[in-house]
């Protein structure tokens, strides 16, 4: 009992030394929201990113770390569409934070916010990892990021009234940076329109709205599951009636249906970083568009 | 339209130019061209008029598509069913099939355990379906029945709870049928263990889980690290025992948990718990001194000290090809009362422990093979006057299994498992287990 009461005093304290400091606690589940949260918020908040890119953020561990973060979160940003079902409704039931459910202000889903692709027209578990609400990686385009943007600034805003004018001024900034960066980007894209690619998950429909690339083979069978070796030899006999310019993967996929595919067919296979973080290169929201849009021009040459 | 038949005129306009220069008389020319000039004036007007309206409706145009997206985006965020508010319903649907060296007369020796406990019975057995109905009541709780539907057609409710969800500075509050939050297994559902079965001491102390009916009150500190204190108070339904009829209660237990990260590859749990619990005709198996079947009936108090830990390992924190997790209990119990049987009621005092260790290798997408070791230790035992009716052995059951598992997706998975069983002194129980677990309805988010 001796120790129950030290080390509840001991909470205590470390929790009156945090309500010192007063900056907004955004919980990110992903890299990409955690970055712009930091863009929009500056020094006005402490941002936490529960994932990384190299992560498969549809399966995380609900580990004590995360519950402990989501604990002292002033907002939680996500992407929604039920990408994080399968760990973020245990880390809301057991971190008792009545600011973050969902509902509240604290509550950020960033797929409200964007128009939804590959909405499905039958829902069953036969057809794999299907997302009702639509395909939630909505990452890969910069204007939804924008129209994220523009969402979260106001949230942001709304949680932290005293600072709304801060918030405001940081938005103007950020969203005059990206509108010139996207010009650029879509600029330096344009040779890219209309190439036909293979995707190794269905992680790319925004990607390819944006800058007008053709899907025309995935190499899992399903969303979800594991490329087979039978899948991956129709994907090679279809390329050789309707061929791919290169095969596209996410940082956090393993490299080695993409890397099979690329030998056998002789395209590149290329890695994008995904999200913030998933290369190198890939430090914030803008190198992480500079890298993608770079590492594509690359593999098209 | 407007456009079009500006246009004709336009054209029209062009082939009468040069009809007019044919004219000799240059009065008459003049006022043609004044005329033409006038004719010019007015369309470059209208022109100009139409080309403004054409701006404003194109201007108009872009903002209603505009207005249907924003109107799309936010209809694709709106429950379109009248069910839409119906709670999360989950199936667990699980069967075995069991081959057994021994019969399935099961007991432990030397341990008064009670519940449900043992490997089974052989052959195809329908494992125990759950279905489980969740689902927030208001803003402020949430509640939830788990229905365990076993293979003899009865029917159990395993879980029936509602908890809190808006009490501020991270506490919450349960009530109902709950698994107990001691240890690290015992608030797991069966479909999320990583053998068929649960460990021994799990077993010899628990009766195999311990759920109750009562209160649970948690507190999460806002601590970097995860510290999570909690008491429960309940009936003390402890091993198929009906708890206790009385004001109050015939259960109570604290527990702290821990835990945090060791980098981003790997993260891990740890607590302590301790439980008091006051079962009345707590029934276990045993064998007398002659090895004739008894059961024994136990009334007493039995205090139970848990110790957990799990820690988990995967590279990068991404376990889709790769991890490995590594978990280990010891509990120790200490009982006191009367245990009845053929022979009469008796003084009963004893102090147990028994602890497991196991680890689980994902090796490949899907696959994943584990090893477990359980142990429990006869301990001190004082049977009283039932001394030399129940021998008072020093025997130490031991049980190995190694386990395979298939797991296609997250909601189906195919496991072999064998163990060596020395839970009775008189005979090795050699056990294959082949066993399915699937999930069907809402996507279950599992615990830690």
């Amino acid at each position: 009992m001796k120790y129950i009461f030290k080390a509840l005093s001991l909470a205590v304290l470390l929790a009156t030394a945090q309500s010192a400091q007063a900056a907004l606690n955004v919980f990110a589940c992903e890299p990409e929201w955690g970055a712009l949260a930091q863009e929009l918020g500056g020094d006005k908040v402490t941002v936490f990113t529960a994932t990384n890119a190299l992560q498969d953020v549809h399966h995380i561990e609900a580990k004590p770390s995360l519950v402990a973060q989501l604990r002292k979160a002033d907002l939680l940003v996500c992407t929604g569409s039920e990408l994080e079902i399968g760990w973020l409704p245990v880390l809301l039931r057991q971190a008792g934070n009545t600011n973050v459910l969902a509902g509240k202000a604290g509550n950020f889903e960033a797929a409200h916010y964007v128009r939804m692709l590959e909405i499905p027209s039958r829902l069953d578990r036969a057809d794999g990892d299907v997302h009702p609400g639509g395909n939630p990686h909505i990452q890969t385009d910069p204007r939804n990021i924008s129209k994220v943007g523009d969402a979260l600034s106001q949230r942001l805003a709304e949680i932290d009234a005293p600072n709304a004018l801060f918030y405001q001024a940081k938005h103007k900034d950020f969203a005059q940076r990206w509108q010139d960066a996207s010009k650029r980007w879509e600029a330096q894209a344009a040779p890219l329109k209309g190439m036909a690619i293979v995707v190794q998950h269905k992680g790319f429909p925004y990607l390819e709205d944006w800058l007008g690339l053709r899907e025309v083979a995935t190499l899992e069978p399903k969303p979800g599951v594991e490329p087979t070796s039978s899948h991956l030899n129709e994907v090679l006999t279809q390329l050789e009636r309707q061929p791919a310019k290169m095969v596209i993967r996410a940082a956090y996929n393993s490299e080695r249906p993409s890397q099979w595919l690329s030998e056998k067919a002789k395209i590149p296979a290329v890695a994008l970083p995904f999200t913030v973080g998933g290369s190198d290169r890939a430090k914030d929201l803008f190198s992480l568009f500079n890298d993608t849009v770079q590492r594509l021009l690359d593999a098209a040459k | 339209m407007f456009n079009q038949k500006v246009l004709v005129r336009a054209i029209a306009l062009t082939f009468l130019l040069p009809a007019a220069a044919k004219a000799n008389d240059s009065n008459e020319l003049e006022a043609l061209r004044a005329e033409i000039q006038q004719m010019k004036q007015s369309y470059e007007s209208r022109i100009q008029t139409l080309e403004s309206r054409l701006q404003t409706t194109e201007t108009v145009a872009g903002e209603a598509g505009k207005k249907a997206e924003e109107a799309s985006v936010q209809a694709s965020a709106r429950p379109t069913a009248s069910n839409a508010l119906n709670p999360d319903i989950s199936l667990i649907l699980s069967g075995t099939y069991a081959n057994r060296s021994q019969d399935s007369k099961y007991h432990i020796t030397g341990f008064q355990a009670g519940g449900e406990i043992g490997p089974g019975t052989k052959g195809f057995n329908l494992g125990e379906s759950e279905l489980g109905v969740y689902a927030s009541v208001d803003p402020n709780f949430y509640g939830g029945l788990n229905l365990a539907l076993a293979p003899d057609n009865t029917i159990g409710v395993e879980e029936a709870f509602i908890q809190t969800t808006t009490l501020p500075y991270g506490v919450t509050l349960k009530a109902g049928r709950f698994f107990s939050s001691i240890g690290y297994l015992n608030d797991q559902h069966a479909h999320t263990w990583d053998f068929v079965d649960n460990p021994l001491a799990y077993q010899a102390f628990l009766g195999t889980q311990f759920g109750d009916d009562g209160i649970q009150l948690k507190w999460l500190a806002p601590t970097d690290m995860f510290l999570e204190l909690g008491a429960e108070y309940g009936r003390g339904r402890i091993a198929d025992t009906e708890g206790r009829d009385k004001n109050g209660g015939g259960a109570g237990s604290i527990f702290a948990h821990v835990g945090g990260d060791l980098g981003i590859n790997s993260s891990w749990r740890a607590g302590l718990s301790y439980l008091e619990v006051s079962p009345k005709d707590r029934q276990s198996d045993d064998l007398d001194a002659s090895a004739a079947e008894v059961t024994n009936s136990f009334t007493g108090n039995s205090k139970v000290w848990l110790a957990d830990f799990v820690w988990k390992w995967a590279p990068n924190g991404n376990a889709t090809n790769t991890s490995f997790k590594l978990q280990g209990e010891y509990l120790h119990r200490k009982e006191s009362g009367d245990l009845t049987n053929d022979s009469g009621i008796n003084n009963y005092n004893a102090s147990q422990d028994g602890w497991y260790l196991q680890g689980v290798y994902k090796f490949l997408p899907y696959w994943r093979a584990g090893l477990r070791y359980d142990q429990l230790n006869s301990g001190s035992v004082n049977y009283g006057d039932n001394a030399a009716n129940l021998a008072n052995s020093s025997y130490d059951p031991k049980r190995v299994s190694a386990m395979l598992d298939f797991s296609p997706s997250e909601f189906s998975r195919i496991r072999l498992q064998v163990s060596s069983d020395k839970s009775r002194q008189e005979a090795t129980d050699n056990q294959i287990f082949i066993q399915y677990q699937m999930s069907l309805g809402a996507h279950g988010a599992h615990k830690y």
